[in-house]
Order: C-alpha cells, then structure tokens, then sequence
C-alpha cells in the first residue's frame, strides 16, 4: 500500500519533470528574460510577504489597495510630463517615481480623510481607490489620443507585463526589494509594537502616527516595485496572502514575517516559472494563484489553527464527552441509548456487544463516578474555589488537587462502591 | 446643440450614467454606515471572473448569462470571504483581500486562456466601461421619444439599468425600518425579531445586483466610486439618514452630469480634438465633490468622538 503511493507520487514527480519547459523554467534555463522576470518575482515577493505582515497585523490590509490604484495617475502624470520634455515617456525610473508621488498624495488623502472627518477607514479606502483609479483611466484616455504607438506599454502596468524585461528595469526591482528589506529590519520592532498595541507604543514614546507612514512608505515601495511584474490591481495579492499563510504556522511574530518572506518568494519564483513554461499564462495572475494554492493548504491542513486539526480536536473532545457520559451513566445504572457513546464504550472494551459493562468498564465507570462526587465536594467547597473553577465535567481530579487533598476529600465521602453487574 | 445630435448620441449615455450613479448610491449608503463599503470593491472585482465564466459556459456575449455569471461570482465571493474569515478566524479585511484578488486573477487567466479574438471581451473593457458606445442611432430628435418605431432601438442597457434601480429602490422601500434599525443598533434591531444576518446577506445582493447591472455602463472599478463617493460625502451633510439618502442622490447626479458633461466637452473647450473616458471622469467628479464635502461640509467631523491628535 505504501509502496503503491511511493511508487505513484515518484511517476506523477516524474511526469512533471518530464514536462522539459516546466523543468527548464525551474531551473531558470529559459532564456535570459524568462530569468530575469524569475529573479525580479522572487525577490519582489520576498518583500512584498516581509512587508505586508506589519499590515496585516496592525489589521489594515486593505489600506494597501488604496495605495496601489493610487499609482495609476502619477504613472501618466510622469509619461506626459516627459513627453512634454522631448523625452522617451517609457522611462521606467521616471514612471516609478511618479507612481510613488500619487500613491503618497492618496496616502495623504486616505489620512485625511479617516483623522479629521467622520468617515470609517474603509469609505476612505474605498473613495481614494476609485476616485484615483478614475483620474488615471481620464489620463489614460488622454495619453491614447495624443498619438497613436507611444501609449505602448502603460495598460501593461494594470496587470503587469513581463514580456520585454529589460536588465535595467530588472535591477530597479531588485534594489527596490532591497531596500525595502533593509527598512524592515531597521524598524521591525517599533513596527510590531504599534502593530500589536498602538496605545501602549504611544505610551512607551514610540511616534506612532510617523511608523504608520513608515509602514506605508514601505507599501508604497512594494507596490511600485511591483507595477512591472504583477501589476497595480493585483500587487495587493502579494501584500495580503503570504502573511495570512504564514499566520496559519507560527504565533510569533517574527517567525510569521519570516514564514511570509519565504511563502512570498516562492510563489513568485514558482509562478514566474509556470508563467514561462507555456504561451499565454499571464505572470501577475499566475503568481496570485500559487500563492493562494499556498493559503488554502495552509487553511486545511497547519496544525492549531487549521481546518483539519480543529476538526480532529472537536471529534477528540466529542469522543471525550461521549465516553464520560457513558461511563457515569453505566455507574447509575442507566441504560444507554445514544449510539456514539455505545460503540465508543464497546471500541475501548467497557461494555460488550449487547451493552453489559465488562470488568474494566465497571472499574472505570465506578471511578467515575467516584470523581463526579469528589468534584461536587469541591464545588460546595468556598474555599476551594480556584480549583472548582477549572471543572467542566472532563477533567481528572488528580491534575487539579494534590493525593492529600483528594485522602481528605476521600474520607468525607467514605469509601469506593462496586457498580453492580 | 440642436436635439437633432443630443438625443442620439448623448441623451442615453447621460441617462445610464445617472441611473448607474443612482443605483449605486442607494445601497451605498448602507454599506457606508455599516462599514461594509469594501465589499463593493470586492464585488466589482469579481464580477469579471463571473463574466468570463458565463460566456465560457454560453459561448455567446449576450446580457442575461452575463449578468446571472456575475451576481453568481458575486454570491461566491461572499460566501468565500465568510468563510475564510471564519474558519481560518482572519480579520475581514485581509479575508476579503485574499479572495477577490484571488478571483480576479483566476478571471484574467481565463480570459488569457480562452480565444476571445471574435468577440469584444477584454479586461480594459471590463475595467473602464463603455458608456460613450451606448448610442441610440435611431433617434433623429427629441420627436423620437414618442415615436415608438425610434424607442424600439434604444440600447438595452437602459431599460435594463431602470429596471434595477427600480428594483434596489423597492428593496430599501420595502425594507427602511429594519434596514434602518439594523444598520444603527443591530442588537436592539434583533431583539425586535428582525434577521439581521439575512438582512445583510439581501443587501450584500442588491450591491451586487446593482454593480452588476451598472458594470456594463461604467466599468467595474468605477462602480466603486459611486458605491462610496456620494454617501460618503452626503454623510458629511446631515445627520439624518433620510437626509443622507436624498443628498447621495443629489450628488451622484451630479457627478454623473458633470462627469459626463466634461468628459465629453471638456477637451474640447480646451482645444483638443477627442473626448476622454466618461466613466473615469464621473469618478472623479465624485471624488471632488466628496474632498469639498469632506472640506466645508456642514457636519463633516466625528461629534462626541475624542479629538485624535
């Protein structure tokens, strides 16, 4: 049986190896542009995933939607500005900077809107997202009827476009991903303070209110970084997923920036590699799928706070409930009816099949019940009160009270009776 | 202008956008008080996979499957985000990141996938609308408004846009007091025996309904803005809810018309020679008039909520 399943998992790893783009694509033997958009999505993702767990935890994911649609006048702004100036007007430096100024004035706007009137941080959200979005789709249409050709290659900045890399544009996004890890690790502990407790980062003397435009800051550079390979309407995929993923492994905080780091990188490696293995597999979109492939296993199976495993825990303690109700019910006396608890009774061999306890089961059951009187002792008990706080009908006596506690309980309720057959 | 050329070019382009604005704005302001006002951008991006779905499975870009194909994404999405948001215990706005995006990218590669080369169906198109091509060619002037052989020709986006605001203003019609009552003390709200889950999930569909329905005029990103802009402003007006409803629709009229109005005379004022996009003129249109609102209006500030330094 196990053989089979190796023996099939080595075929099927096979198969997929025997795909020679996929392979050559993962091993980054497609071509000088192919590796190229591999190395600028992997490190984009990194710091896309690094980043976006500070937003995540201080709960204003969102916020990094805002910004990103944001970019698309400041793009424009900066083409027609350098048309204007006899230039290129495809100048990716040139467009970046300008999509970074306007994501900031959205910034600005998205602040000063949920400070100083009444509206919620999602209306901001909402309002500096569209009305952004607008203005550069007004600016688009400008820039299409100013001559035909030149508009080349901004639409590209929607979803990305990969296609035509340039070494420079490649290094711009490695520097950006840089420096973005860079600030991370300078201010990651102001960062997670104000994330975890604003009030008490503000108490401690931390300016709270310049780390939350230090965090936008580094979203905002992420996102311009991102423009090239993903795209301003799904960059906010590469900000969100991996952090919630890596939230689903680890409770502690650097671990998840880590975890997220990681999940990110990969997900861009293994899109921007899917993405090069066949014709018409848009990258930005490919990356978001694997990265979202990542969150649902993460979903089902990470241990704690998984699907399964709260699963498997509620059908443990179901087991649990069921197993004591039967055993009291079997030291009353009581007939049992129900028929989980029977064929758990009979699966650990406390009652046989036609629902007489056995020899242990009488024992057990006579414990039991034995523990259930103890309890109520203590529960009665006003100075025990701590303790009777901890019943809740399933735990042993013995882990709550020490031997002499439960002697003295003992010879208060005086000494064991035998179920009756 | 003579009748002659508005009627047939601008009147019904002009008309949809405002019934657009109007559809919008309705369920806007509730999902602004109840600070839901994501789940539209949420809608929005989703309508697209929806759409994509619908003519993959028709084969034909015709209204119905479309609009059944994104109220049905739509739908999904919702159930997606409750479900993640609980299951994986996720705040709701990162849960809402990770399932439209998700979506939205599952849409792009399906449109990238399939051969949509014959048929006019391309992410540009879904993003900005294409409010200017809604012509009505066989208007010849304003006589053509009673003249039932010209009235058969109208586009059908604009009965179909009436029919829906019709339909979102009956719903907030039929249900203002327990929508009211939810929106402001949703335990006292269930107390009286009012569903409020349900309540929320039917205005979640109305949304998306009428998204749905403005998509094809203005563009799926740009329903946003008119989700948001105008309550979010008339919310700055009053302090009634009755108030804020009339003002949101004031304000999407406006900045349907004045949107419009510039979008398409504008460049020419100034001496060039092409319109720009009307649908993202008229978003931002109501992002001004939102920022002036947000600047003078008459109750703009948190009243009772400590100063925030």
């Amino acid at each position: 049986m196990a053989g089979d399943w190796q023996r099939r998992k080595s075929t099927s790893w096979r198969a997929c190896w025997a795909d020679p783009m996929l392979r050559d694509a993962l091993l980054l033997q497609l071509g000088y542009n192919a590796t190229l958009v591999a190395v600028g999505a992997t490190l984009l993702g990194i710091s896309a995933g690094a980043t976006g767990t500070f937003l995540f935890l201080r709960k204003r994911a969102l916020v990094s939607d805002a910004i990103s649609h944001a970019t698309l006048p400041g793009i424009c702004l900066a083409f027609l500005l350098m048309v204007a100036l006899g230039g290129d007007g495809r100048n990716l430096p040139g467009l970046l900077a300008g999509s970074a100024l306007s994501a900031w004035v959205g910034l600005l706007c998205l602040n000063w809107l949920t400070r100083s009137t009444r509206l919620a941080e999602d209306a901001a959200i909402g309002a500096v997202l569209s009305v952004f979005f607008g203005f550069g789709i007004v600016l688009l249409t400008v820039i299409q009827t100013l001559g035909a050709g030149r508009q080349a290659g901004l639409e590209g900045f929607l979803l990305g476009s990969t296609a035509g890399m340039l070494w420079n544009d490649a290094l711009v996004i490695a520097l950006g991903g840089a420096g973005a890890l860079a600030l991370i690790l300078l201010i990651r502990r102001p960062m997670t303070l104000v994330a975890f407790d604003p009030e008490y980062a503000a108490a401690r003397g931390v300016p709270v209110h310049r780390i939350d435009l230090a965090m936008m800051g580094l979203v905002m550079a992420v996102t311009v970084v991102g423009l090239k390979i993903v795209g301003l309407i799904l960059i906010v995929a590469l900000l969100i997923i991996p952090p919630v993923t890596a939230r689903f492994w680890t409770e502690r905080s650097d671990r998840v920036v880590l975890l997220s780091g990681l999940t990110g990188g990969l997900a861009g490696y293994l899109g921007a590699a899917i993405s090069a293995s066949a014709p018409n597999l848009p990258t930005g979109p490919i990356i978001v799928l694997v990265s979202f492939a990542f969150f649902a296993l993460s979903l089902l199976v990470a241990p704690g706070r998984g699907v399964l495993a709260a699963f498997l825990r509620h059908t443990q303690f179901q087991r649990r409930v069921h197993l004591r109700q039967g055993l009291l019910a079997l030291a009353q006396g009581q007939r049992i009816y129900e028929p989980l608890t029977l064929r758990l009774l009979r699966q650990a061999e406390l009652v046989r099949a036609d629902g007489v306890a056995t020899d242990i089961g009488r024992a057990r059951a006579a414990k039991a019940l034995r523990d259930e009187k103890r309890w109520e002792i203590v529960r009665a008990d006003q100075t025990q009160e701590a303790a009777a706080a901890l019943y809740d009908g399933l735990r042993d006596i013995e882990t709550v009270l020490t031997h002499d506690q439960i002697a003295e309980i003992d010879r208060r309720i005086g000494s064991p009776q035998e179920v009756p057959a | 202008m003579s009748g002659s050329e508005f009627v047939p070019l601008s009147l019904t382009p002009l008309l949809i956008g405002i019934l657009s604005a109007v559809a919008c704005a309705l369920p806007g302001n509730f999902l602004v008080l109840r600070r839901q006002a994501l789940i539209g951008d949420a809608i929005s991006h989703v309508v697209l996979p929806g759409i994509v779905v619908a003519f993959l499975l028709t084969g034909v870009i015709a209204a119905w499957p479309m609009m059944l194909g994104a109220a049905g994404a739509a739908v999904v999405a919702v159930v997606l985000i409750e479900a993640i948001r609980r299951l994986g215990r996720i705040e709701p706005g990162a849960a809402m990141g990770v399932v439209f995006t998700t979506m939205f990218a599952a849409g792009v590669l399906l449109l990238e996938q399939t051969d949509t080369s014959t048929v006019h169906l391309d992410v540009e198109h879904a993003l900005y609308g294409n409010l200017e091509s809604l012509i009505w060619l066989d208007a010849t002037g304003w006589a053509s408004l009673v003249d039932p052989v010209a009235l058969a020709g109208l586009p059908v986006e604009l009965p179909r846009i009436l029919v829906t605001l019709a339909g979102v203003s009956g719903f907030i019609w039929l249900f203002w007091r327990p929508l009211k009552l939810s929106t402001f003390d949703e335990g006292f709200a269930r107390t009286l025996g009012i569903r409020t889950g349900h309540l929320g999930l039917a205005l979640v569909i109305v949304a998306a309904v009428a998204a749905v329905a403005a998509f094809d005029a203005v563009g799926s990103i740009i329903v946003i803005a008119m989700f948001i802009c105008p309550p979010a402003a008339a919310r700055m007006m009053t302090n009634t809810l009755e108030g804020q409803v009339g003002w949101s629709v004031v304000f999407a009229i406006l900045s349907a018309v004045l949107g419009y109005v510039l979008a398409g005379y504008g460049p020419l004022w100034l001496g060039a020679h092409d319109a720009v996009s009307a649908a993202g003129m008229i978003a931002t249109m109501s992002g001004l008039i939102l920022a002036l609102a947000a600047r003078f209006g008459p109750c703009r500030s948190r009243t009772g909520a400590p100063v925030q330094s």
